[in-house]
């Protein structure tokens, strides 16, 4: 059952795959749904018996690589913090798969677009119940894969074929540092598997190790690099730049990969690797910083966005952000709990997104919407469930976990901790006013649309708005639920060891005493939020612009993403491609060939052209060299022969 | 019944059988032809499912040379037809016999010209590349080594295209002028240690100042052949004026020929040396990685990126095997064979449209997925191989060369590594400007997905890449034995080294 679970999604794939001709569209939409939801039934299953029952252990399935002492299996490895994933990825993933039967049913490459969603999943599958980092690798660049390939789905888009390299070049450039992790805990450990490693983490702690030419204390080198493949995939400050131009890809791929599951992956490594991270303190500084800053940025960038997707993909971007600084405070815990009430109002508000979208004919601009929310009140309905659970109004489940965090943040009393704090409270205002941004521009107001996109406007199918209805109950459940065993007296018992926290740094336990203007500060600046926004967007309309105008060079900062991509740009793009022609032109053909077989072929030829041009051919030149060639030698021989 | 039979001999000789059978071949034109083409296939292919036998009567728990035959050469001197393979040259055995009926079958439509010779030309190129592969006599091997140039040079020169007598010269110069020191060095080896069998001089100790000149002198000629870095250019040129099967077999195999070389005559022959020469080796493949890379980023035709990508590939070779670390030189030998598989099929997506479209410009290409998905698909498999994608043949190669790499020196590992990043950039890019896009050129309309006959030579590679990815040790549990030896072979001989130092 335990394999199925990872393998099912896999044999979707293939058969939707290939078989698509043979299947047909319906066919393939059949087989990958059913492997789909069958592996999500299980999921369930397995979260029951795994997570709650407290059962751990591990499916071998193959040996991979094993060269010397460097040993990687195929393996399945169950604790606590996987099913938790497992349960996340399985449910949201079939959802999303229905979903997709509804929203891609005009395309006209269904079966190929069923294949990758399902092969996304086994990729993720694979990453969440890996037992060694090379395994989890495999997963990591296989959801990079399929999102390249969901990204660009629409490959005649040239805008989508540059966002699709795009995700894939940032994201090397995260697993490049994720690499080098991996040999480090080789070269550290002697081994790239995840008991050997935490066993001998804490011997390890405090031992010098020399990178790049710096003396460092190793496990933190270790913990850094790893944190840098992190920063790829989850999209944190600076390798951010692929997640909002990931929005090319459809908007199921964009609630599936880029809010729900993949960039929640590196969350799940840093938590996966707590046994390590607990013992390099400064790491874990590093990610609480990252992780503050990128909540702050991407908040403030998704106020001043107008195409839909792009405000929920910044808002991705920035609880991302939150998660990784619980994960900087040792509330690991919290950020997966986060991670889980996330999943679901993400999906919950990208499909509502689509199923906008969809509804206003492909719409995606927000200056174009208004007005419509008679005509689809379901989507409008999730909207506002999805926006309440993000913005953390009580009873909704982004209320549980995102205050968990803060408090947590609070809670730690070191310095990193207060700046998190207070950036993840100006966050919050953000959120909530951008959220509420979002819906008033979309539904309310006069409509901004063309008359026939308006009179098109239509709730979607059953399909659509069912897997809607399963996931706002998760949006509005899961943290009420969830909140005593995840982060609350069940805790150390439900965790077991798939997560360590080192008694000092118990920042949950302090999080539950911190005072009371603590709790209530997210929800107060919350309400803040969402009042502005109604101030701007619903009742003075006419200030939104005059702001801009007044504000000019700060909006134009916000809405230009801060400029990272024209400074990327410009410092990379640009120079590798005046490298590699000066390397052609230059290196290759001037240099090297100039002054190697060209220019000694060139030589040759001059020589032997001269050399030529003494055979003249006549008879009297040849004598004359004869005579004077005998002169010579004899002038010689009698000069010193004798 | 076969028990006894020479079988590295008939391997190496049968494709010769085979040419004899296309010389007699008479009749008109075009059935000359097509009978050449049956026959060199059904030989190849026999020869491949010999050498199967090979690896299946392998026997991986001993380093020492198998299958040994040994015949008197030259009487009165030790030189003699030496062969045998251990776990190291096996591979390189059946990656030539394997990619020889590949590239008949891939010429099948390509050549129409001269048919005869062209095939004539690969067995014997087949002969040559087998021979040197189980040569066990420096001689031998060497006779084999510069004979594999002849039929190149004429592939190239003959059916190439535009530009390609200037390529085959330059291919030719360049080569030649490590050969000459390579002979060089082995005429200075048989005065010194008396023999030129292989076995023998790899016990033999040269003095440290004898195996500086002897490493360079091999390193002039192997550096060539691999490319590495500043002599590759004449790589681009060759590739891109041989006809498809020529650049297959010359990414495939001959390019090995110089990782090889390392392997069996500078490493254990010149240990000390190989110590001392080790940065300067690194730093050339660094190099090759980063330059030739970027190179590779701005090249406008789709041969010329794919051999520059070659050159860095190989650059990860030669890392990973003076590291001479376990994982290194497995993770090189490794990645040796899937870039052989891998470029190899490279240039063979690259023929399939050639042959329909006679260019190798980028630009005359774009949107190809919409009429053409079998070969989108294929493609895709091995650009995400080359690229090094987990689950295909090129992360095995590349995790194993940087987790060597790692542990000799970080800096070492993570300028290497840079090489994951750039090599899916120029991939991703070439791939986009071919296969995405809209499909808005007229020319590119009418072209046909992939026939049987292409689907029949892509096959057995995009297995192989997913069986060396997925299941490895197939091909690392047969070479470990032969690797371990090699290390330990080379640590004794520098701890000797050490001690002797020590006691002056």
């Amino acid at each position: 059952m335990y394999s199925a679970i990872v393998f099912l999604p896999l044999v979707g794939a293939i058969i939707a795959g290939f078989g698509g001709r043979v299947i047909g569209d319906r066919g393939a939409q059949i087989v990958t749904c059913g492997a789909m939801l069958v592996s999500a039934v299980l999921g369930i299953v397995a979260f029951w018996e795994v997570a709650l029952g407290g059962k751990t252990f591990t499916v071998e399935v193959l040996t991979w690589v094993v060269s010397g002492s460097f040993e990687a299996h195929w393996a399945l490895r169950w604790d606590t913090l996987t099913a938790v994933m497992v349960l996340v990825v399985t449910v949201v993933s079939s959802m999303v798969h229905v979903y997709s039967v509804g929203y891609m049913s005009h395309d006209p490459s269904i079966p190929r677009f069923m294949a990758y969603l399902s092969i996304f999943t086994f990729a993720m599958l694979m990453l969440v119940t890996s037992d060694n980092l090379v395994q989890l690798f495999f997963g990591w660049e296989g959801v990079g894969v399929a999102s390249y390939l969901l990204i660009g789905f629409w490959y005649h888009k040239p805008s989508a074929n540059a966002a699709a390299i795009k995700a894939f070049i940032v994201n090397r450039v995260g697993d490049f540092g994720f690499a080098l992790g991996i040999f480090g805990c080789f070269v550290l450990f002697d081994s790239v598997g995840f008991d050997a490693i935490f066993a001998a983490a804490p011997d390890k702690a405090g031992m010098p190790f020399e990178f790049l030419g710096m003396q460092g204390d190793a496990l933190t080198v270790v913990a850094i690099l790893l944190f840098i493949g992190a920063m790829g995939k989850s999209a944190q400050l600076g390798l951010h730049t692929w997640l909002p131009d990931a929005m090319e890809g459809p908007t199921p791929v964009s609630a599936l990969i880029h809010a729900a599951t993949m960039v929640t992956a590196g969350v799940f490594l840093v938590a996966r690797m707590s046994p390590l991270f607990e013992y390099a303190p400064v790491a874990l500084e590093v990610v609480t910083i990252v992780g503050a800053a990128t909540a702050f940025f991407a908040a403030t960038v998704g106020m001043c966005q107008n195409d839909i997707k792009r405000v929920i993909a910044y808002s991705t971007c920035s609880q991302l952000g939150y998660m990784f600084f619980a994960l900087g405070v040792s509330a690991y815990p919290a950020a997966i709990f986060h991670l889980m009430t996330h999943a679901f109002f993400k999906a919950l508000l990208f499909l509502s997104a689509g199923s906008v979208i969809h509804a206003l004919s492909d719409e995606q601009d927000m200056r174009n919407m208004g007005g419509i929310w008679r005509k689809i009140p379901f989507t409008y309905a999730m909207m506002w469930i999805g926006s309440l659970a993000l913005a953390g109004i009580p009873l909704f489940a982004g209320y549980y976990s995102k205050d968990m965090i803060l408090e947590a943040a609070y809670g730690a009393h070191s310095g990193v901790g207060q700046f998190a704090f207070w950036m993840g409270i100006a966050a919050a205002a953000m959120t909530a006013f951008y959220s509420w941004r979002l819906i008033i521009m979309t539904f309310h107001g006069k409509p901004r649309m063309s008359h026939e996109v308006l009179h098109h406007v239509h709730e979607s199918p059953l399909v659509m708005t069912i897997p809607l209805g399963v996931l706002a109950v998760g949006a509005v459940l899961s943290g009420f639920v969830a909140y005593e065993t995840f982060v609350g007296h069940g805790m150390a018992e439900f965790w077991g060891a798939s997560i360590k926290i080192l008694a000092e740094n118990n920042s949950i336990e302090a999080a539950h005493h911190v005072p009371m203007w603590v709790k209530l500060a997210p929800l107060v600046v919350g309400l803040i939020g969402i009042g502005l926004a109604y101030l701007l967007y619903m009742f003075r309309t006419e200030l939104p612009a005059r702001l801009a105008t007044a504000f000019r060079p700060v909006y134009l900062f916000l809405l230009n993403k801060w400029y990272f991509d024209e400074l990327y740009d410009w410092l990379f793009v640009k120079r590798s491609w005046q490298a590699g022609l000066a390397f052609w032109q230059g290196g290759d053909r001037a240099i090297i060939d100039g002054f190697g077989p060209d220019g000694v072929s060139a030589v040759a030829r001059a020589v032997a052209a001269r050399a030529g041009r003494l055979q003249t051919g006549y008879v009297y030149h040849y004598a004359f060299a004869m005579l004077i060639g005998v002169v010579a030698l004899v002038s010689w021989y009698l000069a010193f022969g004798a | 019944m076969m028990g006894d039979a020479p079988l590295l001999t008939l391997v190496i000789f049968l494709p010769l059988v085979g040419v004899l059978m296309i010389l007699a071949t008479r009749g008109d034109e075009a059935q000359v032809a097509s009978n050449c083409r049956w026959q060199a296939l059904l030989t190849s292919g026999a020869v491949f499912l010999l050498s199967l036998l090979i690896w299946y009567r392998f026997d991986p728990t001993t380093a020492d040379f198998q299958f040994v035959e040994r015949y008197e050469w030259i009487p009165g001197s030790s030189i003699a037809y030496h062969v045998g393979v251990d776990g190291i040259s096996m591979w390189f055995v059946l990656l030539s016999t394997l990619l020889t009926p590949i590239c008949i079958l891939a010429s099948w439509e390509a050549i129409q010209n001269r048919v005869k010779e062209y095939m004539i030309a690969f067995l014997v190129l087949e002969t040559l590349m087998v021979g040197m592969f189980c040569a066990l006599d420096i001689l031998v091997f060497y006779v084999f080594f510069e004979g594999v140039l002849i039929p190149m040079f004429l592939i190239i020169g003959v059916w190439g295209g535009k530009r390609r007598v200037y390529a085959a010269f330059k291919f030719f110069l360049y080569t030649l002028l490590g050969s000459v020191l390579m002979l060089i060095a082995i005429l200075a080896m048989y005065w010194q240690a008396g023999t030129t069998d292989i076995p023998t001089l790899m016990a033999f100790r040269f003095a440290a100042e004898a195996q500086t000149w002897l490493w360079l002198a091999f390193f002039a000629s192997f550096a060539v052949k691999v490319p590495m870095w500043p002599v590759h250019t004449w790589l681009p040129d060759a590739h891109v004026e041989a006809p498809t099967a020529g650049s297959v077999i010359l990414a495939g195999v001959l390019l090995k020929m110089g990782g090889y070389g390392f392997l069996r005559f500078s490493i254990p022959m010149f240990p000390e040396a190989s110590d001392a020469f080790a940065p300067l080796v690194y730093t050339l493949s660094v190099v090759a990685v980063i330059y030739t890379s970027l190179v590779a980023l701005v090249q406008e035709d789709m041969k010329k990126l794919i051999a520059y990508s070659s050159v860095a590939h190989m650059g990860f070779v030669t890392i990973g095997m003076f590291t001479m670390t376990t994982q290194g030189v497995e993770g090189s030998i490794f990645q040796m064979l899937s870039h052989g598989i891998v470029s190899g099929a490279l240039f063979l997506c690259v023929g399939v449209v050639y042959d329909r479209m006679h260019t190798r410009e980028i630009a005359a290409y774009g949107g190809l997925a919409n009429n053409m998905p079998r070969y989108a698909l294929v493609f895709m498999v091995f650009m995400m191989a080359s690229v090094g994608l987990p689950s295909t043949s090129g992360f095995v190669g590349e995790l194993l060369i940087l987790a060597g790499a790692f542990q000799v020196s970080t800096w070492l590992a993570a300028l290497t590594a840079t090489g994951l990043i750039l090599g899916a950039a120029y991939m991703l890019y070439l791939y986009r400007r071919v296969i995405f896009g809209v499909l808005d050129k007229d020319s590119l309309k009418a072209l046909l997905d992939l026939s049987p006959r292409e689907i029949a030579v892509f096959a057995p590679l995009i297995v192989l890449v997913f069986w060396m990815g997925i299941y490895p040790s197939t091909f690392i549990d047969m070479m470990s034995v032969s690797v371990d030896n090699l290390i330990t072979n080379y640590k004794v001989a520098l701890g000797h080294a050490g001690t002797a130092v020590a006691a002056r």
